[in-house]
Order: structure tokens, then sequence, then C-alpha cells
């Protein structure tokens, strides 16, 4: 046997190496360099993605069948990708400003993508375990990074320690089923479990929850949330954009290879314990939000909510729910940055604030950055004719068919209830009196801003790209 | 038939109008006029436009007309619009009340005017789109994303208590939509579209009609509203400014009952057959109770609001009868309710405008100085009584001759009703009309002035109109309602056999 078919790893290949090519420029022109390497992080970002799309459609295994490449994680891969893009770009200002700024940065930005990429792609128990280490051990870096602020350090060892444990769990499941099973290779696990008597003995089941244990707090699922809130807020804001965002995609995206893939005959038998989960956090999600008053911490439940909508396309187990999940996900990602672009730009004339009742009088000072929070709540509440309604109702279309409407009317119900306070925001908006307002919106924040505005508002207009692409990704997995 | 998409160019027209007033820059106080002007020439044009709606419509057809279909979502979703002669009316009715609020408007807002414009603009779109939709989603959309607009017009410009009601008619009305969704998503599978035509042709399993009808009412019952979750209408009407009210009392309020009959009894009338015991009950309870109620009340706008809840009582009543006098009456009184009540609103709002206070007690004698007054208040208030003569009446009148057909008992209630309608409007009418001028800030009230005459006419003559030759209105729904009747009829009798081969 020769070497592998290195051209399928093309993307992570070239990543990796401009990676490693970025830090040598910065450790040789220090953080003076901080702001251009940031943006040439984000050209990087732009040519994988390229090389991503230009590369062969078709799906291939290589690397001994540790890894796959096929449109699903073409799909994912490209979302992560402009989610950590628009994560950096909103964060070379604000550093700056903070005077953060230093040039490592990015380049954790870059390596985390990197990590998720070889999630996405992973065919085997050890390249899914591979991938997240490397994303999780540079997303503890991010989120201590302002290391002389007592919030954010914390924030940073909390996640590491919590994190480090979830970990543990999913190496330990990893363990265990590749003890009971012999095989850590998803096609191997496949073959396994096939037929119609499919059926895991219980300790392989035991793995499989430790497994779902450890992706659970990867994508801040209840019961292993705890972390979320302290940590969105502890972290600067660029950093909680970042953490909203693209790992979640990168999380979700590896529950759908996971559970699809080598399990998706045991759907029976691990169904009921997403739904658990997915009930869990959409509860959750619905009440501990109310009573919030920073917008971080608003964001990090809101966040456990919609994650919670997101596993019912899981729990559903077909074709369909893992095409809502890809539509729900791209239209969470950027609900989530134009949201947090507003947010980084609540800025007063000494210093960043982060309560929301700083917003209050706000479609006063600026109408249009007032319009598009608005936009951005009502569609995170999942009012029509916004995107993020859509994103709900292919959710909702999957659970039903897969016979799962009571989990639909749960759904529902929990999403009238977080309506509530994303309604708050809009009032004290709209309906309060002004406050001291914010100082004027830097040049790329409104256009990240406002495009991504656009999109939520006109997706209803435009809807087939997306659907599309998102039923051809999920079609690879289930073929 | 015209060979251009009027129904689409009627829904986006005001839309074209947001853009205009977005457009329109200068300062605050031009800008506002310019709004003004925008507005009132968009909604004025769309009515025009929606006239040859009417015109071309075909009142011998009960098929649906102008309809228009291209791809959306995909998978049997589609944008797909028509009319036919159930839904005609209430494009008419919203286009014609929409001019009037934005004047009604004029001078009582003040405060981000174009803002309001804007608001008011986009909610006469959804609107128009929610009564043209023959696409389930596209439906729901229109029907979900009037709450936005709503919720900043009642939230924005609203009375001191704006922002509870405004929240509770967001939730309250949300709640009730979303177990809709999961029933339309339901059917999705089950039918594998959403074309509303082909569901209504389609049979739905008899128990699963049940559930089905269920979640759909549960919206619906919200909307109209019907006792007991009529408990937003009161808050949300005292709060909302005039416009607000008006375009609440005379479009939104209807989309439940154009839900009934688009939906609830086309698609599962076994279930509405089934739960028309319910639904009689509860409007009868609304009736008596809520006309009880507006006897009681100190707050002018919360009387009206009451008395809405007791009129849509009979709207609900006529249109479960499933006789065509009931379900026509259901439908003219829906068309006449939007008029009268709007108008009471307006007629709210002029004396509102000049003392700032809605409180019954704080007038008295107004005919003294305000005798031109008088008289639109008089007419409007006769009106919702149901005067023979004046629309009110018509609608009322068919309505209890199709419940006599079903049940001399509702049918009894129902005139009780009737009864304490005259007695609420009338004791109202003499409490703020009537009487000695005593009061010493009324003494300086002016009577109404040119605008507020240009409003009220229309009103007035459309008002006689349905009440003196109601046959232009009820011609155009005589196809529908009878084809509606006549597969309510075949589906019932489908239904039972289906039941007995069961049993």
């Amino acid at each position: 046997m020769g070497l592998p078919d290195f051209s399928i790893a093309l993307p992570e290949i070239f990543l990796a190496c401009a990676a490693l090519a970025l830090l040598m420029v910065g450790a040789f022109r220090g953080n003076s360099s901080a702001k251009l390497i940031s943006w040439l992080s984000v050209v990087v970002l732009a040519i994988v993605a390229l090389l991503l799309a230009y590369g062969p459609p078709d799906t291939k295994v290589s690397f001994n069948g540790l890894f796959r490449d096929d449109a699903f994680g073409i799909f994912m891969k490209t979302l992560c990708l402009g989610a950590s893009a628009l994560a950096i770009i909103m964060s070379i200002d604000y550093n700056r400003r903070e005077k953060i700024a230093r040039f490592e940065f990015p380049i954790l930005i870059l390596i985390a993508t990197l990590g998720m990429m070889i999630m996405i792609s992973a065919n085997d128990l050890m390249t899914l375990y591979l991938g997240l280490e490397l994303m999780s051990l540079s997303l503890y870096v991010t989120a201590a990074f302002r290391r002389d602020s007592v919030r954010s350090t914390e924030a940073g060892l909390k996640y590491f320690v919590l994190g480090a444990l979830s970990s543990g769990l999913l190496l330990y499941g990893v363990s265990l089923i590749y003890g009971f099973s012999g095989t850590t290779n998803f096609d191997g696990l496949a073959s396994i479990f096939t037929g119609e008597e499919a059926r895991a003995e219980i300790g392989l089941l035991i793995g499989l929850v430790f497994l779902i244990a450890g992706l659970a707090f990867k994508v801040s699922a209840v019961p292993f949330h705890m972390w979320t809130p302290d940590v969105y807020e502890g972290v600067p804001t660029p950093v909680t954009a970042f953490f909203a965002t693209a790992p979640k995609v990168a999380a979700i995206a590896l529950f759908l290879r996971v559970f699809v893939g080598p399990f998706g005959e045991l759907v029976g038998q691990w169904q009921q314990i997403i739904v658990f989960i997915s009930i869990a956090s959409m509860i959750l999600g619905a009440f501990a939000a109310i009573y919030q008053k920073n917008f971080k911490r608003l964001m990090a439940y809101s966040a456990i909510g919609h994650i919670g909508y997101a596993l019912i396309g899981l729990a559903a187990g077909t074709e369909e729910g893992a095409r809502g999940i890809l539509i729900y996900m791209t239209i969470y990602v950027i609900m989530n940055i134009g949201t947090f672009a507003v947010i980084l730009s609540m800025r007063q004339r000494d210093g960043m604030v982060e309560d929301i009742s700083e917003l209050s009088g706000l479609s006063k000072s600026q109408p249009w950055m007032a319009f598009f929070l608005l936009i951005f709540m009502f569609s995170l509440a999942g009012i029509p004719p916004l995107a993020g309604f859509f994103g709900k109702f292919y959710i909702f279309v999957a659970a039903v068919n897969a016979g799962l409407i009571p989990l639909a009317v749960i759904g529902v119900v929990t999403s009238v209830i977080g309506a509530y306070y994303y309604l708050r925001i809009v009032k004290i908006m709209y309906f309060d009196d002004a406050s001291e307002g914010f100082e004027p919106q830097s040049r790329t924040l409104s256009i990240i801003m406002a495009v991504s505005g656009i999109f939520v508002a006109f997706f209803v207009v435009f809807p087939a790209p997306l659907l599309d692409s998102a039923k051809a990704a999920a079609a690879v997995l289930f073929s | 038939m015209l060979d251009w998409p009027i129904l689409s160019t009627v829904t986006v027209l005001p839309l074209v109008g947001v853009l205009l007033i977005l457009l329109t820059s200068g300062k605050e106080e031009s800008a506002a006029g310019n709004a003004r002007w925008v507005a009132l020439w968009t909604t004025l044009f769309t009515f025009l436009v929606s006239l040859f709606i009417w015109l071309n419509f075909n009142n011998e057809t009960a098929a649906f007309q102008f309809t228009e279909k291209a791809e959306w979502l995909g998978g049997g979703i589609n944008y797909h619009m028509g009319i036919d002669g159930i839904s005609m009316l209430f494009i008419i009715l919203t286009t014609f009340l929409m001019p009037i609020c934005i004047l009604a408007s004029w001078t009582a807002i003040t405060v981000r005017v174009r803002e309001y414009m804007i608001a008011f603009l986009i909610m006469e779109t959804l609107m128009l789109g929610v009564f043209s939709a023959l696409d389930m989603v596209l439906f729901y959309l229109f029907f979900e994303a009037g709450l936005i607009p709503m919720f900043l017009i009642i939230g924005i410009w609203g009375g001191a208590r704006r922002v509870y009601a405004s929240f509770k008619f967001f939730l309250y009305t949300l709640i009730g939509s979303v177990l809709m969704l999961v029933a339309m998503i339901t059917m999705y599978f089950i039918a594998g579209t959403t074309d509303i035509p082909t569901l209504i042709a389609f049979n739905f399993d008899p128990d699963l009609q049940l559930w089905l009808w269920l979640a759909f009412f549960a919206s619906f019952a919200v909307k109209v509203p019907m006792w007991p979750v009529h408990t937003w209408l009161p808050d949300a009407h005292v709060q909302a400014p005039t416009a607000g009210s008006v375009i609440l009392a005379g479009v939104l309020l209807k989309m439940g009952g154009y839900g009934f009959l688009r939906f609830s009894i086309p698609m599962f009338p076994h279930g509405s057959d089934y739960f028309a015991p319910l639904v009689f009950a509860l409007s009868v309870v609304a009736i008596i109770y809520t006309s009880l109620v507006a006897l009681m009340q100190k707050d002018m706008k919360k009387l009206i609001a009451y008395s809405s809840v007791a009129h849509m009582g009979f709207i609900t009543i006529g249109i479960f009868t499933f006789t065509t006098q009931g379900l026509e009456g259901g439908i003219l009184q829906m068309i006449s309710h939007g008029i009268v009540s709007g108008a009471l609103f307006l007629c709210v709002g002029v004396i509102y405008d000049r003392m700032h206070t809605r409180e019954i007690s704080r007038y008295g004698g107004l005919v003294h100085r305000m005798p031109r007054y008088a008289v639109i208040f008089m007419i409007f208030t006769m009106a919702t009584i149901g005067l023979p003569g004046t629309s009110g009446f018509v609608g009322e009148f068919l309505i209890l001759v199709g419940a006599y057909q079903v049940s001399s008992t509702v049918a009894f209630f129902a005139t009780i009703g009737v009864i304490l309608g005259a007695a609420y409007s009338l004791w109202l009418y003499r409490r703020v009309v009537f009487g000695k001028l005593v009061k010493d800030d009324l003494k300086n009230i002016t009577d109404v002035n040119r605008r507020e005459i240009i409003i009220f006419t229309p009103l007035i003559l459309v008002a006689f109109w349905i009440g003196i030759y109601p046959a232009a209105f009820l011609d155009v729904m005589h196809a529908s309602v009878a084809n509606l009747l006549d597969s309510h009829q075949t589906a019932m009798q489908a239904t039972q056999t289906i039941l007995n081969a069961a049993k």
C-alpha cells in the first residue's frame, strides 16, 4: 500500500501550513503586525473556502479510512470558515481598542478552524478526537485571551477544566465503543450495526452515552451547558461571537456524522437520549434567559435553546432532519454574527457596555442599528417572514415526519416563551426613552450587520440556494 | 379576468410606498409631512387598483380566481395566490380602511411619523397577503408576520400601559398560531403539499380531523377573539392608537373568521361538525358575558372592544351553522363590523384627540357643541345595534335566521345579545352626547373638521349601502358559499360512511 491520497485533505493541509507561516511572520514582526496577520488570516480562510468549493465534490475516503471528504463536509466546513473569518474581522477593531491586539489571536482561530475541519471530515473515532482536541485547546487559549482580566481568565479556566472533563468522558466512551465492537472506524461500526436486528450491547450503549455527553458539552446542550453563560459573559466579545458560531456548527456536524453514520441503525436506542437533551435545552434556554440583564449572557441561554431546536432534527434521525439541521445552523450562524456585530458596537465613551438596558431608545439614536437588531431578535424568536422561521419550520417538519409530534409541540411552545425575552430587547430599543447612546459604529461592523440583516430579511424571497445545497449535503450523509 | 398578476401587485404596492418613504429625507418636520402624503397616496392607489379585482371578479364561479403560482420553497410548497367569493371582500375592506387609517393619524401622530407610516404600509401588505394566499405556509407567513408591525404600533405609539398590552397581544396570538403551525406541518406530512385548494379536496382521517381542528381553533379563536381567550383584545384596543384600533377591529379580527372559512370548515368537515356545539357555547357566553361587561365599562374604547367580542360571537355562530344564511350573514357581518367598529373607534378618536381622555364620565352634552359629530356617532351607534337600513342589520338578521334553523336555544341567547347590545350602545351614546353640557373643559370643544368629515363620509356611505342594498355584496359570495356547503355535505356523508364502517 502506497501513500494515502493527500489531495482530499488539501484544504486542511493548506490551512495548517498557512497558520504556521503566519505564526512565523508574527514571531518575527511582533504584535504590531496583529492587524496584518488578522487580514492575512481572513485571506487564508477565503483561499481554503475556494479550495473546498473547487475541489472534487464526490465522496472520498483516505488515510486508511480515517478521513472522509463529501458534500456534507464541504457545506459544514464552508459555514465554519465563514464564521471564523467574520469572527476575526470583528475582533480586529475591538482588540486594538481594548489593547489586547496580539498576533496569536487570529492564528489560534485558524488552528481551531483546522480542528473543526478535521472533526467534520472524521471517519473514525480517533480522527474525531484529534480534531475535537485541536479545536478545544485553541478555544481554551482564546477564552483566556485577555489575560489581565480576572473575568476572562476565570472563564478560560472554567472552560478548560470542564472541557477537559468532557473530553475525558468522550475518550472513555470511545474506548468502550472500541472495546465492545473491536473497531473505531465509522464504516466498520456501520457494518456491525446493520439490518433490522441491529442492537447495541449494554457496554457499547454506555460508551455511546459517554460519547453523547462529550459532544453535548461542546454544543452546550443541557445538562452539559453550565459553562456556557459564564464563558460567554467572561471572554472578550469577539471570542463570544466565535464560540457561539463556528465550534457549534462543527460539533453539530460531528453529532450528525457519528449518529447518522455508524450508529444510524441504532436510532431507536439513542433517540430518547437526544430527545431528552433537546427538550431540556429548549426549556432551559427559554426560561433561564428571561431574567438576564447581560446581553452576552442572554445570548448564551439563547444559544442553548437554539441547540435544543437543532437537536430535534438529530432526534428525527432522518434525511429531512439532517437537512433541517443544516438549514437551521446556517441561519443560526448568520443571525448570531449579526447580533454580535451589534453587541460589539455597544461602545460608549468610557468603554464597552453589555447590559441590555443600555440599548434603551436605540431606535432614536441609531435607527438602523436598532432596526437590524429588531430583525435579528424577531428572527431568533422564529417569527416569519424572517429566516429564523424557516430554520425552525424545517426542523419541525422533520420532527413531525419522524412521528415526534410531542417534541414539535414542546418546541413551538418553548419558542413562544423564548419570544418573550427577544421581544424585551425590542421593547427596550423601541418603547423606552433614550439613554446615553453609543459611539458611531465602525464601518466593518456595520457592513457585517447589514449584510447578515439583509440575508435574514430577504431569505424568504430567495430561499432556493440554501435549501437546495442543504438537501444535497444531507443526502450524502444517508447514501 | 386580467392578464397581469393583480393580487401580487396589490399586495406589493404598499411596500413601494415604504421604499418611497425611506427615500424621502429632510428635516424632521418635512420628512413627516412627506411620509404622510406618500402613505396616503400609496394606500389610495392600492385601493383603486384593488377595485379592479372587484370589477373583474366573476360572481358565477366558486373556483379561485386571479390565481398566480410560482416555485418557492420546493417540495409542494409554492407561492400560490388567488381569491374566491369569500376572500375578495376582505381584500377590498382592507384597502378601503387603510387610507382612512392614514388620514385618522394625520395629526394624532406627531412622533416618529415615518416609522409609523412604514409600519402601517407593511401591515397592509401582510393583511392583503393573508387573504390572497392559497398556500398554507404562505398564509402562515403573512398571518404571523403581521404581529411584528402591530406589536410596534401598539408599543411605540400606544397609551400609558402600551408595553403590557403589546406583549400580551404578541404572546397570546403567537401561542395560538404555533399550534396551528404544528397542525399545518402534520397536514403537509400526510398530504405532501401545502396547497390550499388541494388540501380542501383532500379527505383527512376523521379522528385526526378533530386534533387538527383543535389546533387551528387555538389560533383562530385567539384571533377572533372568542371567550375565554379574548382578554388581550380590550388591552390592545385601549392602548393602541386610534388607527391601530381600526385595523385591529376592522381587519385583524376578521382573519380569525376567515381562517374558519378557509381552513376549518372545508378541510375538517367532521371536526367542524363535531365541535360546532363548542363554538356555539363559547359564542353564546361571549355574546352575553361581554355585553354585560361592556355595560359596566368606564373607558369608551374598552366598551367598544368588548362589544367587538360580542359581535364576533355572532359571526362565529353564523359560520358554524353550516347554512347559507348563516355563512353569508357571517361574512357580511364581518365586513359590516369592520366598517362600523372601525368607525366607532374613529368616533372615539375624534374626541380623544381634543380632550385626551376616553373616560365616559368626562363627557356629556356634546350635542350642544358638536352637532355634526353627534349625527355621525348616532349613525354608527345605530349600525352597531343593527337598526334596519344599516349594515349591522343585514348580517345579524341572516345569522339569526341561520341559527334558528340549527338550534333555537342558540338563536334565543344570541337575540338576548342583540338587546344587550342596544343597551350598552345607546347608554354610551346618551352619556357622551346627550345631557347638559356642564363640564367646563368641554365648553370650547370644536366640531368635526373637514379632514374628519372626509374620513367619515365613505364609512357612512358604505354602512348604508350594505344596509339598503346588500345584494351587491352577497352576490359575490353566493357561488363560493354554496360550493363550501355542498362539499361540506358530501364530506360529511363520506365521513359517516367511514365511521359506520369502523363500528
